[in-house]
C-alpha cells in the first residue's frame, strides 16, 4: 500500500489548530509505549508526568517558571521562522545574554542600587543582540548560512562561560567550585508571588507575546515577514528587503533570548554555573512551531514544553525514569507535528501501487505546500 | 628526540580526530546531490555511537557493533525520510527534530553504559609493513574504521562520476522534474540516498564511541555532525574537496591536544573553540561568492518534489 497526497485546493485551517492538538494526543500515546518499554506501569507514569506535576499551585508557579524562557525564545525564533531566517543559536544568544547582565552583578557585587536590575536587563538583551548580530551580519554581508554559524556561535558561548566561571569570574570564597559568587538582593528579580519561584520574567514574556502579536497585526516589518514566508515571489517583486527582515529578526530573537538568560540567572538560580539553560534554545524551536508561529500559540505552546521539562523531573524523584525521556518527548512531539501538518496541505489517500500514488491530481495549482519548503 | 617522533603520533591524531567528519560529510554529501538537506546528522551520528557501544559491550563483537550502528543511523534516515519524501514535511525542521529526537534517545539508551570502557577497536596489524618506520604505524597500522571512511570516500566519487546510478541519483538532485519525466522514480533514489546518509552518520558516530574515545558520554558528538554539515558546503558538493576539509579540521582538533603540550598558555575552553570558529570562518569564505555556491550546489536541495501529471 502506498500512500497518496491529494493537494487540497485551499489549506485547511481548522487543520492547522489540529495538528497541535492532535500531535499532543499521539506523542502521550507514544508516552504510554515508552514508559511500558522502560518497565513502568503506563498510566500512572503517564500521571505522574503530566498531571501530578501541576495538580498544587507550587506546580503552577513552577511550569511558569520553566515556560518563561521559552516563551520570550520561542517569541523571538516565531518571528524569524515566519520569513524562513533559521536562528537555532538561541542557546548561544541566551548564554552570552546572561553572562553579559551576569557580570554587571559580579562587578557590582555590594551594590544596593535600585539601578541594579535594571541594567543587567538591558546588558542582557544587548549581549543577546549582540550574538545575534553575528550570523546576521555574516549571513548579509557574507551569504553565510545562519543555522550552521549561529548553531557553532552557541558552542563558543558556552565554552566563554565556562571559561569565566572556571577563571576569571569564579566566587574568590567559593571553595574553587566553578561559579561565580551570588547575585546581590538588588540584582535579583523581583518574586511576583509569595513563596514561589515565579518572578518578574513570566511578565516580560507575555508582555513580548504582546509586543509581537503588535508586531504581526500592525507593523510593517510583521506583514513583510508574512509575506516573504507565504509567497516569496510576491516579496521579491514589491522589493521587500530580505535583508532588513534578516537583521529584524536575529535581533528580535537574540535581544529576548538574553532577556530569557538573563531572567534564569537574575531568577531561579541566582549566579552563574556552567550550566544556565537545560536547552531552552533549542526546546523553543518546538515550542514556535508547536505554537504555529502565533504569539498566543507559543504561549501556549510554552506552557505545554514547561510541562515536559516539569514532568521529567518528576518523574525521575517519584519512579526513577531516565532524565533523558523529556528530550523523546520533546523530539517526538515535533515529529507528530510536522506529519500531522501535512493535513493541512493535501488529503492522505491510500494507493495500491507506487506508479498508482502518483494519480490523479485535482488541477489546483500548487497548493500552498510550496510555501514551507525551504528555500 | 628527532621530529619524527612528534609528527607521527601528531598524523595519528589527526587521522583519528578527522575519520567521524569523513564518514558523515560523505555520507551528507550523496544525501544532499540527490536534492535532499538533512540537517539531523548530529542526531544519528548520536544514536550510531550509542547503539555501537551498547552492541560492542553486550556482545563483545566490534564488527557487530559497526554493523548495528550503521543501521541505526540508518533506521533513524528512514525516519527523516518519510516525514520528509512521503509526507513532505519542511526538510529544516525535520533534521532539527531528528537531532533533538536523538540527543534524547541516545541519552535514554545510553544512560546504563556511562561509566563503563570499551576495549578500542584493534588496529589492522600488517606483519612487517605496520613496523616500517614513519609512514609504517600511519598507513599500516589503523583500525578498520578508518580504512572504510577512505573505501567509502572512494566509493561515493567514482559512483558519482562514473557510473550510471551516480548520474541518475545527481540528475534527481538538479531537477527533479526532468528525471521524473524520464521515468526515475525519484522519492525512491531520495529514500536511498537519504539512506545512506544516515548510515554513514552511524558509521561516523561507531568510530567515536569504538575508537576515538571508547566509552559512551552524553551528547559526545560535540558539535561534529553540525561541522560535517558545514563540510559539505566548505567542499562545493566535492568528494574530494570533503577529504580536504575532513582533515583540516581534524588538525585543528588535534591542535588543541598539542597546544598545552607545546607549553602555550591558552585555557583549554579558547583551544575548544577552534574548531566552532573555524568552521564560521571556512562558511564565511566559502559562501561570499554567491556564484559558486548557486553552480555547485544541488539545485533541488531542500525542495520538495510532488510530481504533477
Amino acid at each position: 500500500m502506498f500512500l497518496r497526497l491529494e493537494p487540497r485546493p485551499q489549506t485547511s485551517v481548522l487543520q492547522v489548530y489540529l495538528s497541535p492538538v492532535l500531535a499532543i494526543g499521539l506523542t502521550l500515546i507514544t508516552g504510554l509505549i515508552i514508559f511500558a518499554a522502560l518497565g513502568k506501569e503506563p498510566m500512572t507514569a503517564l500521571y505522574t508526568y503530566f498531571v501530578l506535576p501541576i495538580s498544587d499551585l507550587e506546580g503552577w508557579t513552577e511550569l511558569g517558571v520553566k515556560a518563561t524562557p521559552l516563551v520570550l525564545i520561542g517569541i523571538g525564533l516565531s518571528l524569524g521562522f515566519r520569513a524562513n531566517v533559521w536562528n537555532i543559536g538561541a542557546e548561544g544568544q541566551l548564554t552570552i545574554g546572561a553572562l553579559a547582565g551576569g557580570g554587571i552583578a559580579i562587578f557590582n557585587h555590594q551594590s544596593e542600587s535600585a539601578l541594579l536590575l535594571p541594567a543587567m536587563i538591558l546588558a542582557g538583551i544587548l549581549g543577546g543582540m549582540a550574538w545575534a548580530a553575528i550570523p546576521a551580519w555574516l549571513k548579509t554581508r557574507f551569504n553565510a548560512n545562519e543555522i550552521l554559524t549561529s548553531l557553532m556561535l552557541s558552542y563558543v558561548a558556552v565554552l566563554l562561560l565556562s571559561y569565566l566561571v572556571h577563571g576569571p569570574w569564579r566566587d574568590p570564597e567559593g571553595f574553587n567550585f566553578p561559579e561565580s559568587r551570588m547575585f546581590p538582593d538588588a540584582g535579583a528579580m523581583p518574586i511576583l508571588l509569595d513563596e514561589s519561584r515565579l518572578h518578574l520574567g513570566a511578565l516580560f514574556a507575555l508582555l513580548a507575546v504582546a509586543g509581537a502579536w503588535v508586531v504581526l497585526s500592525k507593523a510593517m516589518i510583521g506583514f513583510q515577514l508574512k509575506v516573504v514566508g507565504a509567497a516569496p515571489a510576491a516579496a521579491r517583486h514589491v522589493g521587500f528587503s530580505q535583508n532588513r527582515l534578516v537583521w529584524f529578526s536575529l535581533l528580535a530573537a537574540g535581544g529576548l533570548a538574553g532577556l530569557a538568560g538573563v531572567s534564569e540567572v537574575a531568577g531561579p538560580i541566582g549566579q552563574l554555573t556552567p550550566t544556565i539553560s537545560p536547552g531552552y534554545g533549542f526546546t523553543a524551536i518546538i515550542v514556535a512551531f508547536l505554537g504555529r508561529l502565533h504569539p498566543v500559540g507559543v504561549l501556549m505552546a510554552g506552557l505545554v514544553m514547561a510541562l515536559t521539562y516539569l514532568g521529567g523531573e518528576t518523574a525521575q524523584i517519584e519512579i526513577g525514569l531516565p532524565k533523558a525521556v523529556t528530550g523523546i518527548f520533546q523530539g517526538v512531539l515535533l515529529f507528530y507535528l510536522l506529519a500531522c501538518d501535512v493535513l493541512t496541505h493535501y488529503r492522505i489517500r491510500l494507493a495500491r501501487s507506487y506508479a498508482k500514488s502518483f494519480e490523479k491530481t485535482p488541477a489546483a495549482g500548487e497548493p500552498a505546500a510550496e510555501r514551507s519548503a525551504a528555500e | 628526540m628527532n621530529g619524527f617522533d612528534i609528527l607521527a603520533p601528531a598524523i595519528l591524531t589527526v587521522i583519528t580526530a578527522s575519520t567521524p567528519l569523513l564518514f558523515a560529510a560523505t555520507g551528507e554529501l550523496v544525501t544532499e546531490k540527490s536534492g535532499v538537506l538533512n540537517l539531523g546528522l548530529e542526531g544519528m551520528m548520536l544514536v550510531g555511537a550509542v547503539i555501537a557501544f551498547a552492541t560492542a559491550s553486550v556482545t563483545g563483537s566490534a564488527s557487530l557493533a559497526i554493523v548495528a550502528a550503521a543501521a541505526a543511523g540508518a533506521g533513524m534516515a528512514l525516519l527523516f525520510a518519510f516525514l520528509t519524501l512521503t509526507l513532505m514535511a519542511n526538510q529544516v525542521a525535520t533534521g532539527l527534530a531528528l537531532t533533538i529526537f536523538g540527543v534524547g534517545l541516545s541519552a535514554l539508551i545510553g544512560a546504563d553504559f556511562v561509566g563503563y570502557a570499551l576495549k578500542p577497536l584493534p588496529q589492522l596489524d600488517i606483519p612487517g609493513l605496520s613496523q616500517a618506520p614513519i609512514i609504517g604505524p600511519i598507513v599500516f597500522g589503523q583500525d578498520f574504521l578508518v580504512y572504510l571512511s577512505f573505501a567509502a570516500l572512494i566509493g561515493v566519487s567514482w559512483f558519482l562520476k562514473r557510473l550510471r546510478g551516480g548520474l541518475i541519483l545527481k540528475a534527481v538532485g538538479e531537477s527533479h522534474d526532468s528525471a521524473h519525466a524520464l521515468g526515475y522514480s525519484v522519492i525512491r533514489i531520495r529514500y536511498l540516498a537519504t539512506l545512506f546518509g544516515g548510515a554513514m552518520s552511524g558509521l561516523a558516530g561507531a568510530y567515536l564511541s569504538l575508537s576515538y574515545t571508547p566509552l559512551w558520554t552524553e551528547g559526545m558528538t560535540a558539535g561534529r555532525g553540525w561541522i560535517a554539515l558545514a563540510l559539505v558546503v566548505f567542499a562545493t558538493w566535492r568528494p574530494g574537496r570533503v577529504l580536504l576539509g575532513a582533515y583540516m579540521f581534524g588538525g585543528i582538533t588535534i591542535l588543541q591536544l598539542h597546544a598545552q603540550g607545546m607549553g602555550i598558555e591558552i585555557s583549554s575552553q579558547f583551544m575548544a573553540m577552534l574548531p566552532y570558529l573555524a568552521t564560521i570562518l571556512v562558511l564565511v569564505l566559502i559562501s561570499r561568492d554567491k556564484t559558486k555556491i548557486r553552480l555547485n550546489a544541488p539545485a533541488c536541495i531542500g525542495r520538495m518534489f510532488r510530481p504533477a501529471k
